[in-house]
């Protein structure tokens, strides 16, 4: 079986303190898959080596059986690989719909062009703004990203990374710091994307993690504590003892 | 403002600077050289917005490639008797765009204060360099005995810089075309990107570094034709082309007339040369001070400089709705 992201005993020291330990992780085409961890379990730095910002102490990372373990961001992204943020990485002084359309752009190598005017390149545009229509963002095409809302935000953040068409996507926190009522919107989106796209997701929220996600992985101390579906990591006496027990007593 | 959603027709208020230079040629003739070296400088700052104001490169060193155009194009015709004008431009072009790709391939590697240290530095080692090679620069004296043929062989340097002003302004027409085409196209849609989230611009795949020492390589380009033009029309380099002083007056000047705006790169050295100009004859030993004062009172008052203080004003007459669109 072909995997859509695939880790080989990945492992990341600082010094003497270990937070990646060799950690066996598969992403199935078109999964929803998340993962959770108690703070400083090794999330972000599990996130970081997969997306190529830090660079693995040993292992390694293949993406559509492919091994990207030391390629460079861009060419992860090329490969299908796109990410979000958990502390939101807009481009904040530019309307929203130049926030899509900067990635897009980069997709198709229309970025590189210097000469024809960026405005006249239509498809870019349309592109763009079909994407902010599927997540609810059209009204807002105009409005500098840093004046919408918050929820709105960690929409268009998606949106962005939805302009590179990504085989992978990488849900780094979307719900982070939005308030409830928000992040059941932000939910309904995320059900609404495309069934080919495989999705891991960083989330803390427990109610957003067991709706959307068919398989989750629990990582503590930097190493993979157990996988399995919803219902089974809720069953878990271990998970429940590291994790669960101390948020959801 | 550039991008995928900006207006990019040429609006009539974009023949200002041309009408404006036409008419003082006409209107001016005993100030012609003056100028042409404010022409110059305009192109020189439009090729420090281009990496600053769109892309984002806080440099001390832009000189380093304005210095080495003067330079390439003086020892050409001094040393070596080639007069011919555009082959000396095509040289300066050339050393420049070689310089820049070169030093920008190293340097744009690091960010913020480490790369304004790199830039200077560059600046700065060029500056050892003219002075101490004074075989080949004249060293601290200058470089004399710059000559240039006629243009296309029929239009000689005169004496009162008609030929130097009209040749400049044609030079800085074709500049401003080239960057005005870059800023708006999905180039420099993408620098713009970069200068607002570098993080965002790696995370949607762009090859950031790539991309920044390209434009850098460009600017460099413009910045030593801007130097070689200002060694045919003082027919002399001196030292003062190279090193921090002028990198600070032209980066001074760009944040008098309005950073990454394009037209800040016209105003800034017009208001800078005139000052200078002013108060030089009233004042010789103290004009500093008054551009010194200047730049506190633009930097205090209208950050978007010059250009942003008029746009400010402008706003106050316009419906709101078009309040995000700039005039200039």
């Amino acid at each position: 079986m072909a995997f859509a992201l695939q880790t080989e005993k990945l492992c990341k020291s600082f010094g003497a303190l270990t937070v990646a330990d060799n950690i066996d992780f598969r992403l199935e085409p078109g999964s929803r898959h998340a993962l959770i961890g108690p703070n400083g379990a090794g999330k972000t730095t599990f996130v970081n080596m997969l997306t190529g910002v830090l660079a693995p102490t040993s292992g390694r990372i293949f993406l559509n059986e492919q091994e990207v373990t030391r390629s460079s961001q861009a060419a992860r992204v090329s490969h299908g690989l796109g990410r979000t943020f958990q502390i939101t990485t807009l481009f904040k002084t530019l309307p929203v719909l130049d926030n899509v359309a900067l990635a897009v752009a980069e997709r198709t190598g229309v970025a590189r062009r210097m000469w024809r005017s960026a405005s006249s390149h239509k498809e870019i545009l349309e592109e763009g703004r079909s994407l902010l229509d599927a997540l609810g963002l059209a009204d807002d095409a105009a409005t500098p990203a840093q004046d919408l809302p918050y929820g709105k935000q960690r929409l268009l953040e998606i949106a962005v990374t939805l302009g590179l068409r990504p085989k992978v996507l990488l849900l780094d926190e979307p719900a982070a710091g939005v308030p409830s009522h928000d992040s059941k919107r932000i939910l309904e989106q995320l059900e609404k994307l495309p069934a080919d796209i495989a999705i891991l997701i960083i989330e803390h929220d427990m109610d957003l993690v067991f709706r959307f996600a068919q398989r989750i992985t629990v990582l503590v101390q930097g190493q993979v504590l157990v996988e399995g579906t919803p219902s089974e990591i809720a069953a878990d006496k271990r998970v429940r003892d590291v994790y669960l027990g101390e948020g959801h007593a | 403002m550039s991008g995928y959603t900006a207006d990019t027709r040429i609006r009539w208020t974009e023949s200002l600077p041309w009408v404006a230079a036409l008419a003082f040629f006409f209107i001016f003739p005993e100030y012609l050289s003056l100028g042409a070296r404010v022409l110059i400088f305009i192109l020189f700052a439009l090729s420090l917005d281009l990496i600053l104001g769109y892309g984002g490169i806080v440099t001390l060193g832009h000189s380093a490639f304005f210095g080495l155009g003067a330079y390439t194009a003086g020892i050409l015709s001094a040393k070596l008797g080639i007069n011919e004008p555009f082959l000396q431009l095509a040289a300066a072009a050339g050393m420049s765009a070689l310089l820049g790709l070169a030093t920008g391939a190293v340097i744009l590697r690091t960010r913020a204060l480490t790369l304004l240290m790199l830039t200077l530095a560059i600046t700065a080692i060029l500056l050892e360099i003219a002075n101490k090679w004074s075989t080949m620069t004249g060293g601290a004296d200058g470089l004399s005995g710059v000559q240039v043929s006629p243009i296309l062989g029929l239009f000689r340097f005169d004496l009162y810089g008609k030929t130097a002003f009209l040749y400049c302004l044609a030079a800085l027409f074709i500049g401003w075309f080239v960057i005005r085409r870059i800023i708006y196209s999905p180039y420099g849609a993408m620098l713009t990107g970069i200068r607002d989230n570098s993080t965002r611009m790696h995370a949607i795949g762009a090859p950031v570094y790539w991309r920044l020492v390209l434009i850098y390589t460009v600017s460099a380009t413009m910045a030593g034709i801007a130097g070689a033009l200002l060694t045919q029309v003082n027919q002399f380099v001196g030292l003062n082309v190279l090193g921090l002083e002028p990198s600070g007056d032209i980066l001074v000047m760009l944040i008098l007339g309005g950073v990454g705006r394009l037209y800040g790169a016209f105003v800034g050295p017009v208001v800078y040369i005139i000052v200078q100009d002013t108060l030089a004859k009233q004042y010789p030993e103290y004009w500093y001070l008054g551009i010194g004062a200047l730049l506190i009172v633009v930097v205090l008052f209208a950050r978007g400089g010059i250009l942003g203080l008029f746009d400010q004003w402008l706003s106050h007459f316009k419906p709101k709705s078009s309040a995000r669109a700039s005039a200039l």
